[in-house]
């Protein structure tokens, strides 16, 4: 399979304090790539790197054949390469329609009209609703961000980024603070998007990574220290000895 | 124009600078620690003016007066931030805007109607002659005061910031407010203190300049942009950023004025020489801005990593 | 016909109605007093454009009131006269400063974005006030107002009250319809959320520029129908509590809504007239001075609606709708 990403000696400090450390890794097309290390190791440092909203100081970023290093935010999501966060980042005070419209209008055109009504567009909303089904909210599609239940805000999160039908996905702890149910609809939706999108999964749930990474790398110190199938990692040494316990590996 | 102009108009400069730097070092800790935009703090710097005037005339004495005047603006700087400004740190930028904006109106107005719209003061008669600085070059006595009193108060705050503990959690708040919270820092009082220096340090400038500007109202509605300029190009929260920027800002706008309609009569035709010299010399600062911000969009000395 | 359309409708008549209920009473400075609030609604309108719907904290916004007021100014003085060239010029020239004061303060966020547009717009009144060959700190006194032609007569008070109220009518109309364009969608998200409006693949730095370029040309023609109402332009009008009262007229009438600016003109240009022509009997007794103190209230006022009433009065009006 050829690397859809690519990542060559990528590398960022803050201070006297390094982030990422001549970080490279291939993504190949199609495959769920898990990205997993101790908190400060610098995963989430890395997904913004590769998503743009922050330059690194040296390496270069190769998305599908094309170097986009230099490339701002949102022309690499032009380019197929989406993000979600964290931290929820949605717009609260507006529904899950109109959250999904909005993303579905940013890659569809330019949005420098300033006259006809964007209501009089019924293509944006019909395609919000197909995403809305997609990610199991249709039921809850008027309801404001804002007052979503946890669970359901975390899939609009993905929902935004899908909308904008990236070829990557960048998905930065798409289960953090989610209960065992709300974690296995998170799971089974990363399932159902696998098949037309490839991933980048940073996750703490070792259960889940596990489950859904065709290959995983482990990243420490702002360094990748092994990467490989999920076989390979769990009889990896020192994955063992810096990260993973054994508790985790036999689960 | 000959080299002991240029002695002269680089003193100025510098004199203008320290001054700007009072101002600009209580506004970027404010800045830096409360993020925290406080348009009154020009209002404090007229009312530091206006309290050492009245206070120099009440005591008959200049030294007497300005040292009356500086605890007593820090006072009121503390009520200030007690009755108002408190309330506004956890609120957007905006309503920063708003109501700090509000108050120089109350403040002006209050003023008007303590004082009237301005008030004489003058400087101490021993101090009001030229001393023999070089020879051939005299130098207004009153003008060096105040370089004097500027470069003390600034190594004083250094010596605050950079050597006491106080001094520290202000360094500590400035580049992290969470890690200074998480060190049991009762918060409240310190920007209660870190306000009531900022205004003493205003007092301090509207004190030393009040000879020789006019001490009236909206006097602090100029040089506050003065100050925002010098915490853009040296970076807010730092005090350093605002010590090196306040005097390049200083020394840049005086010589500028002084000698750039000189220079561009030397390679223009004179029409334009006067009217573009003036021009460009009362913007130069503006320009300086726009340059650091294009090559250094954080400031010069950044607190913040 | 909803209640919405019957008070639009029922305040377009008032306004139209008002200059000749004015000229039957032989009031004829009101008619010259409301086409200022309404110039100045323009303005008001303008920045709530880039402060309300743009979210952008512009604390600059005189400068190209000013710049605008100045262009038509010297055109006029130097015997232009025509407002089809000096009114597009003038509108020309705010947008163009506000390209370059907006590509250079939008790269930064926060308190630096408001100090820097603050400076800039402060440059720009120390350079009008050098300008000695533009009157300098003097301001320039014109001998008309800009010439519309038709057989239109702008120095003649009721039709100069016609076109303001055109213009702002015809701004009011183009924001609300930008405002549910693409567009304004566009920045209504960057305002709720940049991040995530930059993650989803919007170039929000371009698209906050043109929100800050519209908005400055917008207030470009406020200066240029203030430059021919008072026949004068002085660099006062580019000072920068000019721009805070501004944003003090937006607050007053309410952030981010259509008739924002407009109704937060005419309260405060109606309240500062009031209180200086009209002044309360018992008030002067026991104050006797107050009417000169007017900012006094105004700060006053100010700081109760930011600490108690952040939507501004039409916020108070709409909570108290709603509950």
């Amino acid at each position: 399979m050829p690397d859809l990403l690519e990542i060559r000696s990528l590398a960022k400090h803050f201070g006297g304090v390094v982030a990422t450390d001549e970080v490279s890794l291939e993504v190949r097309a199609g495959e769920v790539h898990a990205l997993i290390g101790p908190n400060g190791a610098g995963k989430t440092t890395l997904v913004a790197q590769i998503s743009g909203s922050l330059a690194p100081d040296a390496g270069s970023i190769i998305f599908d054949g094309r170097d986009v290093t230099r490339l701002a935010q949102h022309q690499r999501v032009r380019a197929g390469l989406a993000r979600s966060y964290q931290i929820t980042s949605i717009f609260r005070r507006s529904s899950v329609i109109e959250n999904l419209a909005l993303a579905v209008q940013a890659r569809s055109g330019s949005s420098l009209g300033f006259w006809q009504p964007v209501a009089s567009e019924s293509g944006l909303v019909d395609e919000a609703r197909l995403i809305a089904a997609e990610i199991g909210l249709s039921d809850r599609a008027d309801i404001a961000g804002g007052e979503l239940a946890h669970g359901e805000q975390r899939a609009l999160e993905m929902g935004l980024a899908l909308a904008t039908r990236p070829r990557l996905l960048l998905l930065d702890e798409p289960m953090a603070g989610m209960g065992p149910e709300e974690s296995q609809r998170i799971i089974g939706l990363i399932e159902r998007v696998r098949r037309s999108v490839s991933v980048v999964l940073v996750e703490h749930d070792m259960d889940a990574v596990f489950r859904l990474a065709d290959r995983i790398s482990v990243l420490v110190n702002g360094r990748v220290i092994a990467t490989g199938v999920p076989d390979e990692i769990r009889a990896n040494e020192e994955v063992r000895r810096a990260y993973l316990g054994d508790e985790a590996l036999s689960a | 124009m000959s080299w002991i102009l240029i002695l002269e108009q680089s003193l100025n400069g510098l004199q203008f600078g320290l001054m700007l730097f009072l101002l600009a070092a209580g506004l970027t800790l404010v800045f830096g620690i409360m993020d925290m935009i406080n348009l009154a703090h020009g209002s404090l710097y007229m009312l530091g003016a206006f309290f050492a005037a009245t206070l120099v005339q009440a005591t008959g004495s200049f030294a007497l007066g300005v040292l009356l005047a500086i605890p007593a603006t820090a006072l009121a700087g503390m009520l200030l931030e007690v009755a108002v400004l408190r309330t506004l740190y956890a609120r957007d930028h905006l309503s920063q805007v708003l109501a700090t904006f509000a108050l120089i109106l109350i403040a002006n107005e209050v003023v008007r109607i303590v004082w009237g719209s301005d008030l004489q003061m003058t400087m101490p008669a021993a101090l009001s002659g030229p001393v023999q600085l070089l020879p051939g070059m005299p130098y207004p006595a009153y003008r060096l005061l105040i370089i004097g009193v500027g470069l003390a108060v600034a190594a004083l705050l250094y010596v605050l910031v950079a050597k006491t503990r106080i001094g520290m959690l202000v360094r500590a708040g400035a580049s992290n407010r969470e890690m200074a919270l998480a060190m049991g820092v009762n918060i409240q009082r310190l920007f209660t203190l870190v306000f009531g220096v900022g205004a003493a340090l205003c007092a301090v400038a509207g004190a030393m300049l009040g000879p020789l500007f006019a001490v009236q109202v909206g006097m602090g509605e100029s040089i506050l942009i003065l100050a925002f300029v010098v915490i853009v190009i040296g970076g807010i929260g730092s005090i350093r950023g605002a010590l090196v920027g306040a005097v390049l800002v200083g020394m840049v706008d005086t010589i500028g004025r002084a000698f750039l309609p000189h220079l561009f009569g030397l390679f223009l035709p004179p029409q334009f020489a006067s009217a573009a010299g003036p021009a460009i010399a009362s913007v130069l600062v503006y320009l300086l801005m726009a340059v650091v911000l294009f090559v250094r969009p954080q400031g010069l000395f950044p607190a913040r990593g | 016909m909803n209640a919405r359309a019957a008070a639009l409708i029922a305040a377009l008549a008032a306004a139209v109605a008002f200059p000749l209920a004015m000229q039957a009473a032989d009031q004829l400075f009101f008619v010259g007093f409301a086409s200022r609030v309404l110039i100045w609604a323009i303005a008001a309108s303008s920045l709530n454009l880039v402060l309300g719907y743009g979210g952008m904290i512009s604390f600059g916004h005189a400068a190209f009131v000013g710049t605008g007021a100045y262009v038509s100014g010297i055109l006029i003085a130097g015997g232009v006269t025509s407002a089809w060239i000096g009114w597009p010029a003038a509108i020309l020239a705010s947008a163009v400063l506000a390209l370059a004061i907006g590509a250079a303060s939008l790269r930064t966020r926060g308190a630096y974005f408001i100090m820097i547009t603050l400076a800039f717009a402060q440059m720009m009144y120390y350079l009008m006030n050098s300008m000695k060959a533009y009157g300098g700190d003097e301001g320039l006194s014109l001998t008309s107002r800009a010439a519309l032609g038709f057989g239109l007569d702008l120095g003649n008070e009721v039709t100069f009250y016609y076109v303001v109220l055109a213009a702002l009518c015809a701004l009011l109309y183009a924001t609300h319809r930008l405002a549910h364009a693409r567009f304004g969608r566009v920045i209504a998200a960057i305002r709720e959320n940049e991040t995530r409006a930059e993650a989803i693949g919007f170039p929000v730095y371009r698209y906050k520029l043109i929100c800050f370029v519209i908005a400055g040309a917008a207030g470009g023609l406020a200066g240029a129908l203030l430059a021919s109402h008072g026949k004068y332009v002085s660099p006062s009008l580019l000072h920068w509590t000019q721009s805070g009262t501004l944003m003090i007229m937006v607050i007053l009438g309410g952030v981010g809504r259509l008739w924002g600016g407009a109704l937060g003109a005419v309260l405060l240009l109606a309240l500062e007239h009031l209180i200086a022509e009209h002044p309360i009997p018992w008030l002067l007794a026991i104050a006797p001075n107050y009417p000169q103190h007017a900012n006094l209230g105004v700060g006053i006022v100010m700081l109760v609606i930011v600490l108690y009433a952040p939507q501004g009065l039409a916020g108070l009006v709409s909570r108290k709708r709603h509950a």
